[in-house]
């Protein structure tokens, strides 16, 4: 007797089988279709208006046209050297300290912290710097924009810097320290430089995401049309200025902002590319 | 070391305190009702922020709408579907996808989607789903449900890619299992993957509101950056993120701007419950705790 | 009832490297076929053959003919039908653990369109009657998970799901080995009361479990069948001499 369970997979299963699979494949059309249009606009757009003056000049006075973004690229060099200056050096410190100390009960809560901060909006983080920074100092600048995005640089960097150290194995501190060498030469000299594959691949991550943030810069670095080069100034950047431009009315800086943001997207996908590329050679010679 | 990581406490803590300590006005004029009133006139310094939350959920809403079930689909077709080639560029197009700011998709949802939603996707839902209220008024591109699809395609890749951690953490032999008893490849999926990971899925979900929540740049270029509340999905719309970054720089009065800074610390406040809650889910699923719950 | 199977000319690869080596065997129904052999040996990957789980793996590849009770389960035949008809029992028990007991046990049932509330009920109490598992958990079907059970019963709730289907044929691969000793001998007990109704292909490393179980016993070396018989005749008067160094404990 066999009641019920047919002998063979009904047409109603093959059919959801086949429907499902397809919808699945579908989605994967559908996502990645605004991706390429994405890409295919900004080649289109931004590679014919860009040219040497649109990288070697200032903007040119509203309804004349020409004129670059040239200070905006300086700019945005600028305040990322700042950034990186201050996110580099405390995230990894941060991240040794997790990973080399962390035992303390703390030391969840800094992780928890770490994720906390991530998670603000970036807007959030540039109001907060514009209220204890902007105002203390009565006037914007790049140092503040820097600030911003070097507050927004530090999780990336510490939690990198923490995951690529506890990876190293303990045989190699325990090396060191059987030779005599203090605790945090051990791990500076001896654990990060076994790590450093890793932890440049984090660093660079943190770059390319702070790379393209506008929202903190609008009340910090604030923008400006012409050459600066005084941290303490209102300094232009490069999304700031492609923010600028694109709600404008003017088609002539409409063309500008898709030059722009063909610039920042080159570094970005530049950067990422790089990090596959590091993180590709750090595993044969690096980690044990 | 320790200076390392306190700073980052000190950052955290320094923000907060800011946030908090200058709102204090905005605070003790109009209380919590703030956010409930909808009236912003800064010239007759009245602060309301209701239609900025209203907007703010909104667009996250029609977001999530559509990032859902496209984020789940594309990673159960990374994980289990697609041809084992495609799986690496598939993987950094998603990554791509991701690290494209915000920016450059608020740019081109002017000058590409917001045009073809005016000309061809408007007209086409005001035509057959007008009824539902939903799609009426003037088909201008810009307003929510712009913000709405280029929040979608910015949350997306959140989505899947933490959904996919979680489906992988699920055992092999739980996938055999289903095999075993004569199940077709998607009731395998359905029934093997998905129903196992559903925790992380959640999560992933909620990672991505959280994301969507605190979006500014994309959502301020096309929402229309005006406070109104309506029902029709056409109509401009304005969210927490997108006031302060048109408003503060240039608020006249200490009301003005502890209005605003209110505004962020709610902003603040919610994304990190989300935050923190989507993270709870995400860890507890992939240590893989055996689901206690349920009949 | 249970049904034959003809194995003939088996050979099966992972990419390159083929682990099965052209088996051919006859397995006679309502009885239980033990599979014994060292580690490696190709015995898993034998019985993952009768079931086309093998071909799951990327780069795996089968060529030969398997005949289950007359019909052919390679060619034209969906996999999917296949495995509805030959029920496995894993080496480590994979209940469903966001599914209750009587949905895991159901779950099969539910694929195939059995909807009826009375059906199900009816079958699941069969089922879990059948692994020796009904009285233990007849009060807790639908409030306890199916993961919240001990080692042993987890494993006759993985049974009770496989018969539940009503397959022909049950594949057991090392199914007490994660096992304590007094969940095995229940097992083993239930294992001789299924050979009545199904035909049983265990595999196992554990030849006393063999010797206890299975009316007929192949011991396989290196993706070879070496020598295939009644199990009595293997264990006492084994005919090659590798089948002998393996169960005298020379080598394995």
């Amino acid at each position: 007797m066999r009641k019920g369970c047919g002998s063979g997979v009904s047409l109603y299963r093959h059919f959801m089988n086949y429907a499902a699979m397809s919808l699945a494949a579908f989605s994967a059309v559908v996502v990645l279709a605004p991706l390429f249009a994405i890409l295919i606009y900004l080649v289109i757009k931004g590679a014919g208006a860009i040219n040497w003056a649109f990288l070697t000049q200032i903007p040119k006075p509203v309804g004349e046209t020409g004129g670059g973004m040239a200070n905006a690229i300086w700019g945005s060099g600028e305040i990322l050297a700042i950034a990186s200056l201050i996110g580099v050096p405390l995230g990894i410190a941060g991240g040794i300290h997790l990973a080399e100390y962390g035992r303390h009960c703390f030391a969840d809560a800094i992780r928890f912290m770490a994720d906390v901060l991530n998670g603000i909006p970036s807007i959030v983080i540039g109001m907060a710097i514009y209220g204890l920074v902007v105002v203390t100092q009565r006037h914007f600048s790049a140092l503040a924009g820097g600030i911003a995005l070097g507050v927004m640089m530090i999780p990336t960097v510490l939690r990198a810097t923490e995951e690529m150290l506890l990876m190293v194995p303990q045989s190699v501190r325990e090396a060191a320290l059987g030779l005599g060498i203090s605790q945090w030469r051990t791990a500076i000299f001896v654990t990060l430089r076994t790590a450093t594959s890793g932890v440049i691949t984090g660093i660079m991550l943190a770059f390319a995401r702070v790379a393209g943030e506008t929202a903190p810069l609008l009340f910090t670095a604030f923008g400006n049309q012409f050459w600066n080069f005084k941290i303490n100034q209102p300094t232009a950047a490069l999304p700031l200025q492609i923010y600028t431009y694109a709600i404008s009315p003017y088609d002539e800086w409409h063309r500008q902002a898709w030059a722009g943001a063909m610039v920042l997207i080159v570094l970005i996908i530049g950067t990422m590319s790089a990090v596959r590329f590091v993180a590709g050679r750090g595993m044969s010679k690096g980690v044990a | 070391m320790l200076v390392g990581a306190l700073s980052l406490v000190g950052a955290l803590g320094l923000i907060i305190f800011e946030l908090i300590y200058n709102c204090r006005l905005s605070l003790a004029k109009f209380g919590w009702r703030f956010f409930i009133t909808n009236s912003w006139d800064p010239v007759a310094g009245e602060f309301g922020a209701w239609a900025f939350v209203y907007g703010t959920l909104l667009s996250s809403l029609i977001a999530l709408v559509i990032a859902v079930p496209l984020g789940i689909a594309v990673a159960v077709f990374i994980n289990e579907l697609c041809p084992r080639s495609l799986r690496k560029p598939l993987s950094f197009a998603i990554e791509l996808l991701a690290a494209i700011p915000s920016v450059i998709f608020g740019l081109w949802a002017i000058f590409v989607l917001a045009p073809v939603l005016r000309s061809y996707l408007e007209p086409f839902l005001a035509n057959y789903f007008g009824w539902t209220g939903l799609f009426s008024g003037p088909a201008y591109g810009i307003g929510v449900l712009a913000a709405g699809m280029i929040l979608a395609i910015m949350v997306v890749p959140i989505i899947c890619s933490i959904s996919r951690e979680v489906m992988l953490t699920v055992p092999q032999q739980q996938r055999e299992g289903v095999l075993a008893l004569g199940a077709t490849q998607w009731e395998m999926i359905r029934i093997g993957v998905l129903r196992n990971a559903r925790a992380g899925i959640l999560g992933a979900i909620i990672l991505g509101l959280g994301r969507a929540l605190g979006e500014t740049m994309a959502v301020t270029m096309v929402i229309g950056n005006s406070p109104d509340v309506v029902k029709s999905l056409f109509s401009p719309g304005y969210t927490m993120a997108s006031v302060i970054a048109n408003e503060l720089n240039e608020a006249m009065t200490s009301l003005h701007r502890s209005a605003l800074i209110e505004i962020g610390l709610a902003l603040f406040i919610v994304t990190l419950a989300v935050n923190a809650f989507a993270r709870l889910l995400v860890s507890a699923a992939k240590r893989r705790m055996p689901a206690r719950a349920h009949a | 009832m249970g049904v034959n199977i003809d194995v003939c000319d088996l050979r099966a690869w992972f990419g390159s490297a083929e682990v099965l080596h052209g088996v051919s065997m006859h397995v006679r129904s309502n009885a239980v076929t033990a599979i014994i052999g060292p580690s490696g040996c190709g015995k898993s990957t034998f019985i993952r053959c009768l079931n086309r789980m093998h071909e799951t793996v990327p780069t795996a590849r089968v060529r030969g003919s398997v005949n289950i009770g007359g019909f052919n389960a390679y060619n034209g035949t969906p996999a999917v039908d296949v495995r509805r008809r030959v029920g496995m029992v894993f080496q480590k028990p994979n209940p469903f653990p966001t599914m209750s007991i009587y949905d895991n046990v159901a779950a099969g049932l539910k694929l195939n369109g059995f909807r009826s509330r009375r059906d199900l009920d009816e079958v699941v109490e069969r089922s879990l009657r059948m692994a020796a598992l009904w009285d233990e958990v007849k009060e807790v079907l639908k409030n306890k998970s199916g993961a919240s059970l001990s080692g042993g019963q987890q494993q006759r709730l993985c049974i009770a799901r496989a018969l539940a289907v009503q397959p022909e044929v049950l594949l057991m691969d090392e199914p007490a080995s994660a096992l304590d000793p007094i969940s095995t001998a229940k097992i083993e007990d239930l294992i001789y009361q299924l050979k009545e109704r199904f035909t049983v292909v265990i595999v196992t490393h554990n030849m006393q479990q063999a010797a206890r179980v299975a009316d007929s016993t192949a011991f396989f070396l290196m993706g070879d069948l070496i020598e295939y018989d009644k199990t009595e005749k293997i264990f006492t008067a084994p005919a090659d001499k590798r089948t002998e160094d393996y169960i005298t404990g020379r080598f394995g």
